[in-house]
């Protein structure tokens, strides 16, 4: 074999909410064509970046099979997720797991922390017995730094916020998936235990060669351990490529917005600039026919409400779609 | 009103939580003063006591926490001890609270005027037109539409949600908001519009606040003063850029240098170390589990707040 098939394939995925025929709204369309390769070989952090709305959780969900696609589709090992069988989409739910932005409320607060792990091991026969479960449990503890003495018997409230995310961590970690998607796994914690959970996240990339689809709003820490980026706005991808790339060099001017307002750790240097959002309703409005992002661009043209934005090629892995970077002016029309 | 008078003052102020395995010391002889206009930032890590210092400068503390002493003082007149019926006239008029994930704080079910009218009829006299009047304005200062008047909680973003929290909060006019976490769980834009909202009606009200936040980036951006919190202990408190500058404890370096960076890539710094069982701390600095400098001396006595200089106190033998 020459060519390596991507064990996951994103296929111009899209979602499009409500426009039913009894529907009175417009139909929203919460993803836009995504397509995305996530290949076995090389393990690697794929970061989504953008603000709530974007289709970062659409995605996620759509990945985790949660919900249908509307038109594209999302390829596994070769087979359309949606037309899976049984026993190929239970395959499926093993290789690809997922943690929550959320670490409080995944618990069933009237179960120990053991429930958690003691349910998986049943419903996918990890275990013959007792004691090899509870190895099995053990040693996904320990990849996060968690000795199972300390919280198997405890319940969820009784756990800190990194523990438990932590134990999230392990718990996808125990069924050895080839993909976990982390839908922002560290926005809920505090600073020393997100280092510490980004470390987890490394070290489950590096040594156990699992790719993780990092969800997040936070370019920094994406920055820190992501190696491919891809930034939502409104379901469309306006920039994408290598992280470094994007967050060094941001092109599209939402990206530039959004690293703009990152609040930098240093009180001298306070925000200059006064930024509004138009009104949601503004921001909402649909203009399937251009770039999603003209209502709130500084630097939008006639051209961006005429069609979505082609990609443009900046380097060798980044592109961008906007009509800034165009290279050649769209002729003009004659007369 | 002088600029120096503080609104805020609490003084030695410790709050234990009552549990079969023992009382946890939650805060630890806390000290701590807001002038009026001032922003004062809570840090820490989550777990660290910030919040039920918050909650106990409202007089909140749930069972089985109690203040177990000190004292807070809401411009000039201490409250640890007053009846619940004189802090109700005191709460939200005096003293409002951003509460932590404020916008699921909302109810549901009941549409965003009459949320905000509860409040305000529960407190003053105002009615009718005037109220809706009042409503109205409170949604404008917060750089809401006026739709939003007559709209249910999830009709709104996150961050429109937040600032209605944020009007609520200022509708009566308090002396002192307490803003637990108030950007948390927004995205980045949207923080900043709500960082903005906040610094906005501070300087339009001068109202005084106490942010309570693990961001040290966005505390960079809206405090007036630090006060780093660990593990129910006061560890350092200075005025933003001194903490910036020169910070002095090794778990304000520890915080400052978590913060990601997005200048440069650097390794993540994982601090190894856990913090000790809140029941029973060990005799020393609490931090002594997790420091790197660690030495004898912290592990027998317990270093207290000193001041370095303008204004600028740090609890740590280095500096004793």
């Amino acid at each position: 074999m020459t060519i390596e098939q991507p064990i996951i394939s994103i296929q111009e995925a899209t979602k499009i909410y409500g426009g039913g025929f009894l529907s009175t709204s417009n139909p929203i369309v919460a993803l836009d064509r995504f397509s995305l390769d996530i290949f076995e070989s090389q393990a690697k952090i794929i970061t989504i970046a953008g603000e709530s709305g974007s289709g970062k959780t659409t995605l996620a969900n759509l990945v985790l099979g949660f919900i249908p696609a509307s038109s594209g589709k999302i390829v596994y090992k070769g087979v359309d997720v949606s037309t899976m069988t049984r026993a190929q989409r239970r395959t499926y739910r093993k290789e690809v797991q997922a943690i929550f932005q959320d670490p409080y409320e995944v618990y069933n607060p009237f179960f120990r922390v053991s429930h958690i792990f003691s349910m998986i091991v049943r419903h996918f026969n990890l275990a013959k017995n007792r004691n090899d479960a509870r190895a099995l449990i053990e040693d996904a503890l320990n990849v996060v730094g968690l000795r199972g003495s300390e919280i198997l018997e405890k319940y969820p409230h009784q756990l800190s916020g990194g523990q438990r995310q932590r134990v999230m961590v392990a718990r996808a970690y125990m069924l050895r998936p080839r993909l976990i998607v982390a839908d922002e796994p560290v926005s809920a914690v505090d600073a020393s235990l997100r280092a510490m959970i980004l470390d987890i996240m490394l070290k489950l990339r590096d040594q156990h060669h699992i790719s993780f689809l990092y969800i997040t709003h936070d370019l920094s820490t994406a920055y820190q351990i992501s190696d491919v980026m891809y930034v939502l706005f409104q379901g469309t991808t306006v920039e994408r490529g290598s992280t470094g790339m994007i967050i060094e060099n941001p092109r599209h001017p939402y990206v530039q917005q959004l690293i703009d307002s990152i609040p930098v750790p240093d009180p001298k240097v306070k925000w200059h600039t006064h930024i509004s959002l138009p009104a949601e309703e503004v921001m909402r409005m649909k203009s399937s026919t251009g770039c999603r992002f003209y209502q709130r661009c500084t630097q939008h043209m006639d051209l961006c409400t005429r069609s979505f934005p082609p990609y443009t090629r900046i380097k060798d892995g980044h592109e961008v779609a906007c009509y800034l970077y165009q290279p050649i002016a769209e002729p003009q029309q004659a007369g | 009103m002088s600029s120096d008078q503080k609104v805020l003052e609490v003084h030695d102020l410790s709050v234990h939580y009552f549990t079969p395995g023992g009382a946890v010391i939650a805060a630890n002889e806390i000290n701590l003063y807001v002038k009026a206009g001032e922003i004062v930032g809570l840090v820490g890590e989550s777990g660290c006591g910030k919040t039920t210092v918050a909650m106990s400068i409202l007089q909140m503390v749930s069972a089985p926490g109690r203040i177990v002493g000190g004292e807070v003082r809401i411009e000039g007149r201490d409250i640890v001890n007053l009846p619940e019926r004189e802090l109700r006239k005191i709460r939200w008029r005096k003293l409002a609270l951003i509460p932590q994930g404020a916008m699921n704080s909302l109810n549901p079910v009941i549409k965003i005027k009459e949320q905000m009218e509860d409040a305000i009829i529960a407190h003053e006299r105002t009615r009718g037109a005037a109220l809706r009047e009042k409503v109205l304005r409170l949604l404008n200062d917060v750089g809401l539409p006026e739709r939003v008047y007559s709209m249910y909680p999830h009709e709104l973003s996150g961050g429109m949600k937040q600032r209605v929290c944020i009007a609520m909060a200022v509708a009566l006019n308090p002396a002192i908001i307490i803003a637990d976490e108030p950007t948390s769980a927004l995205d980045v834009v949207v923080q900043r519009v709500v960082a903005q909202t906040l610094l906005d009606v501070k300087s339009r009200l001068g109202v005084s606040m106490v942010m309570i936040g693990h961001d040290m980036g966005l505390q960079a951006q809206m405090v007036d003063r630090v006060a780093v919190m660990y593990a129910g202990n006061l560890m350092e408190v200075g005025p933003v850029e001194s903490i910036f500058e020169q910070p002095y404890h090794p778990y304000t370096r520890l915080l400052i240098d978590a913060i990601p960076s997005t200048k440069q890539k650097k390794p993540l710094k994982v601090t190894e170390g856990l913090t000790h069982d809140l029941r029973n701390p060990p005799p020393g600095c609490c931090f002594q589990f997790r420091c790197p400098y660690v030495h004898d001396e912290c592990r027998q006595k317990r270093p207290v707040l000193k001041e370095m200089g303008n204004d600028h106190y740090v609890a740590c033998a280095q500096f004793n």
